[in-house]
């Protein structure tokens, strides 16, 4: 382990603590504590139905979990609404694609920009020629690589390109940390290679929680990983303590080609 | 308090709320399997009275004239299914209920060329016109119990429909899955239109036991059609057994609220305050009922998707 | 897309229909039609509601189907203060918008917990509501309403800035509904409107990036509110008289048409959409007094097949936007 993550375990950016959810009957979160340092990148990979994506909404609040803490930048977060925890500097990006389909994709962005400028009711201004949302939305646009794409409506993007404004529109809040839920999904091979080059790029300058079921993504990305069974953690540790741990191979990474 | 007063008024309540679970069954069961709001339900309990009117009149004989008219609503409902709301089915909500607004229009005036804009009233049959005793001296109107005994044996026999046939099954099954009893091999717009037929028989059925009290009248469905909205909205839409408690509950309370809400407010008001205050209150009760039940479940009493 | 929404297709129809509005008063005169200044006082009147319920419908993605409550409450407000003798504008006026938006504030904030159909149904319900209050209300004529025997008065400094005249009224209307078109324009343009759009278009998507969206959403059901309740000040001092129906369930159905009819989201789709709405009611019923068997299905057709209403049909003829 290096000295930098050696730091950053003694005071993580993030942290849950015996985090618990079930929907009827079903666990999908099970006594989990989890936590990740301060600039890495930390994935979380499982099996269908480990809970992954129950884990991404119970963080950034669009559930709430049945018992245990979730802290963030040594906060307790667990009992603020979603649009508090977006201001903490927690942002998120959906699996399944969601993004302001009838608004252009500069708007998208700009729409984001406002959200973390101050409180919306200013009722008189248009925001058509604010520079003040439009130049930091622009920006944020260039750097996911969509700046020639600005003036097209959102739901006309190819598919690619839609999770590309996802990750946009996440950044464009100025986070201190992303949770990216699947942010491969459904992309070709040349689509997620240059996703794999925006995260590595991104890496620098933002934690991430990263969701994936594209082995090759996580394992070229990930600082450290951790297994979800049955909403369980069965492993935490380097990619390489993954690849070598026998429990996850049988649980997961042998039986499963697809991840 | 008066306690056969007390009794007479809640039994009066359990009759209103029978009549509003005959309209709400229909209202829920169709939103929970085809996912339609059909505010033109009314309008069916509407013809339904009126059908059994013309029919009581030209029979002579009230209970003739129902069972005529049950299988004749049915057909009505079916008819209607097929030509004008089956295509509403994969519309938006607003969609649904801008069309099914229209329609009201439609069928309000076209019973007035028909009927005459005059309602239609029916005498009871003699066996039914009289009252009978109750324990504890309580006399009640023999053919208000009949309504509440005949909506107790539509609930039971409801209840035996969903949950015991093959029909109920599917039901069931279409409420929660809607592709699902498609991939069974049902045919599914059949499904729909048995079950829209099913409701508004029920809805018929409600506006032919009110009509020899109200006469068939015009435009009779629209206010109770609202109430329906309430009730299933409190029961949680798509539940037949939140409906019926629902239902009862908002009789019961509507009907209580009217007869002793003055009284009661009596007690901390003054006399002409709470003369002015009860009528208004009592007529806003169910609402500010209904508002209770949101406020803390947002999704009724009885959600039946998703937990 | 906020660009295009009321821009260049219905330009030229916008532009028909508010000279026609400005010119009513001289023209209908003079092809000795006179009754067709009420008729376009009671149309601008309905657009001024049309567009407020447009904001909240149209750019926030909520049906509301109770917001005769509002044109109820406005105008009832404005018949009560005259029945206990206060005429004065600069009282009933405010009041009775400040009622309204209380009002809306109230049954908003307990509607928009709820979502879909149960949006739908307990705003009807609440307008319900309000509908027995009117009707229980036996001091304010229950059923039967209530007079307003004098328009509302407003004197500045021994200045009487009179409304008694029908034309200078009928001016008063016009440039009400200008200002509130204004005004309603520069909410949907503004972060406010933006917030409201973005919710109708992805309200979860717009929570997890920040915004605490119940907040602007009650706040525009609010604003609506208000614009829907000075359309009832308005009746109330045209028609000179208020009654329970002006609140019952099919006006608030009426009101939902007009603006689905005109193309909701657009600036100008519920002036035009109340135009028509009320026009072909006169025309049909001209022909036939069974005329709900023609408008009925004709609503219907309308739901249907003229997705975008009216402005999105005269768009197609006029322009075809690039790319669609």
């Amino acid at each position: 382990m290096s000295d930098k993550m050696a730091d950053a375990m003694a005071d993580p950016l993030l942290a849950t603590r015996s985090l618990r959810k079930s929907f009827g009957g079903i666990v999908a979160t099970d006594d989990l504590s989890l936590e990740v340092a301060a600039g890495e990148i930390h994935a979380v990979i499982g099996p269908n139905g480990a809970g992954k994506t129950t884990l991404v909404n119970l963080l950034s609040g669009l559930i709430k979990g049945d018992g245990g803490d979730i802290v963030f930048d040594g906060r307790a977060v667990s009992r603020l609404r979603p649009a508090a925890r977006a201001h903490r500097g927690l942002a998120r990006s959906f699996q399944i694609t969601s993004i302001f389909a009838d608004f252009s994709v500069l708007e998208n962005v700009a729409l984001a920009v406002q959200a973390r400028s101050g409180h919306s009711f200013r009722f008189w201004r248009p925001t058509g020629d604010d520079q003040r949302l439009r130049g930091p939305a622009r920006e944020v646009l260039a750097r996911v690589g969509l700046a020639d794409r600005a003036e097209i409506l959102a739901g006309n993007l190819a598919h690619g390109e839609q999770r590309q404004l996802e990750i946009a529109m996440a950044l464009a809040t100025e986070p201190k940390m992303l949770l990216l839920d699947e942010p491969m999904a459904g992309m070709g091979i040349e689509e997620s290679q240059r996703m794999i080059a925006l995260l590595d790029e991104l890496k620098a300058d933002y934690t991430m929680l990263l969701i994936e079921h594209d082995m090759d993504a996580v394992f070229a990305l990930a600082d450290r990983i951790t297994v979800l069974v049955y909403g369980r953690s069965i492993a935490t540790g380097t990619p390489a303590d993954i690849r070598a741990n026998a429990d996850v191979r049988d649980a997961y990474l042998g039986t499963s080609e697809t991840g | 308090m008066d306690l056969t007063f007390f009794a007479e008024q809640l039994l009066n309540g359990v009759q209103l709320g029978i009549l509003l679970f005959l309209l709400a069954a229909g209202l829920t069961l169709v939103f929970g399997i085809m996912d339609l709001v059909n505010l033109a339900h009314g309008s069916i309990y509407m013809v339904g009275a009126f059908i059994a009117a013309t029919l009581t009149l030209w029979t002579d004989s009230f209970i003739i004239g129902l069972l005529l008219a049950l299988p004749l609503t049915l057909a009505f409902g079916m008819v209607l299914e097929i030509v004008a709301l089956r295509t509403l089915y994969a519309r938006g909500h607003m969609d649904q209920v801008l069309a099914t607004f229209g329609l009201i229009l439609f069928l309000n005036e076209l019973v007035r060329v028909i009927w005459g804009p005059a309602g239609l009233a029916i005498p009871l049959p003699a066996f039914l016109d009289g009252s009978i005793s109750l324990p504890l001296g309580i006399v009640y109107p023999t053919y208000r119990m009949f309504i509440i005994l005949i909506g107790i044996a539509v609930a039971v026999g409801l209840y035996w429909l969903v949950a015991k046939t093959r029909l109920g099954m599917l039901i069931r099954a279409g409420a929660s899955n809607r592709t699902m009893v498609g991939a069974l091999g049902v045919n599914v717009r059949l499904l729909f239109t048995a079950v829209f037929g099913l409701g508004a028989m029920l809805a018929g059925l409600g506006g032919m036991l009110i009509a020899p009290i109200n006469q068939a009248q015009i435009g009779m469905g629209e206010d109770i059609l609202i109430l329906a909205f309430v009730v299933i909205v409190i029961g949680g839409i798509g539940s037949i057994r939140g409906a019926f408690i629902a239902a009862l509950l908002a009789g019961v309370i509507d009907t209580m609220g009217r007869a002793f809400l003055d009284v009661a407010l009596l007690t901390f008001l003054q006399a002409n305050a709470a003369e002015t205050a009860g009528p208004a209150l009592s007529s806003m009760l169910i609402y500010i009922l209904m508002a209770a039940i949101l406020f803390f479940r947002p999704q009724g009493l009885f959600p039946p998707r998703g937990g | 897309m906020i660009s295009t929404m009321f821009g260049k297709p219905t330009a030229w129809t916008t532009t028909v229909l508010l000279v026609v509005f400005a010119l009513m008063p001289f023209v209908a005169p003079a092809i000795g039609e006179a009754f067709y200044v009420d008729v376009f006082t009671r149309i601008m009147i309905w657009s001024i509601a049309a567009v407020g319920l447009n904001l909240i419908l149209g750019y926030g993605g909520m049906v509301s189907f109770g917001h005769a409550a509002y044109i109820g409450i406005g105008g009832y407000t404005v018949a009560i203060f005259g029945f206990h003798d206060i005429t004065n504008g600069f009282i009933q006026w405010p009041v009775a918008l400040a009622i309204s938006g209380l009002a809306a504030l109230v049954f908003g904030a307990i509607s928009l917990r709820t979502r879909g159909v149960y949006f739908i149904m307990i705003t009807l319900a609440f307008a319900q509501m309000v509908f027995f209050l009117g009707v229980s209300a036996d001091k304010y004529g229950s059923n039967d309403g209530l007079n307003v025997w004098n328009r509302s008065t407003f004197e500045v400094a021994g200045l009487d800035l009179s409304i008694d005249d029908n034309m200078t009224f009928y001016y008063v209307i016009f440039a009400l509904l200008l200002l509130v078109i204004y005004v309603t324009r520069r909410i949907v343009n503004s972060r406010f409107g933006m917030v409201i759009q973005g919710a109708r278009s992805n309200d979860t998507r717009l929570q997890t990036v920040g915004v605490p969206t119940y907040a602007y959403r009650l706040t525009a059901f609010v604003i609506s509110g208000v614009i829907c309740g000075l359309a009832g000040v308005l009746q109330a001092n045209f028609e000179q008289f208020v009654s329970p129906d002006m609140m019952d369930w099919p006006r608030s159905g009426e009101l939902m048409f007009m603006v689905i009819m005109g193309g909701m989201g657009s600036l100008f789709g519920p002036v035009l959409g109340a135009t028509a709405f009320l026009i072909l009611s006169e025309v049909l019923s001209g022909i036939t007094i069974h005329w709900h068997l023609i408008f009925g299905p004709l609503l219907i057709l309308l739901v249907l097949y003229v997705r975008g209403g009216l402005t999105g049909l005269i768009g197609k003829f006029e322009r075809r936007p690039p790319g669609v």
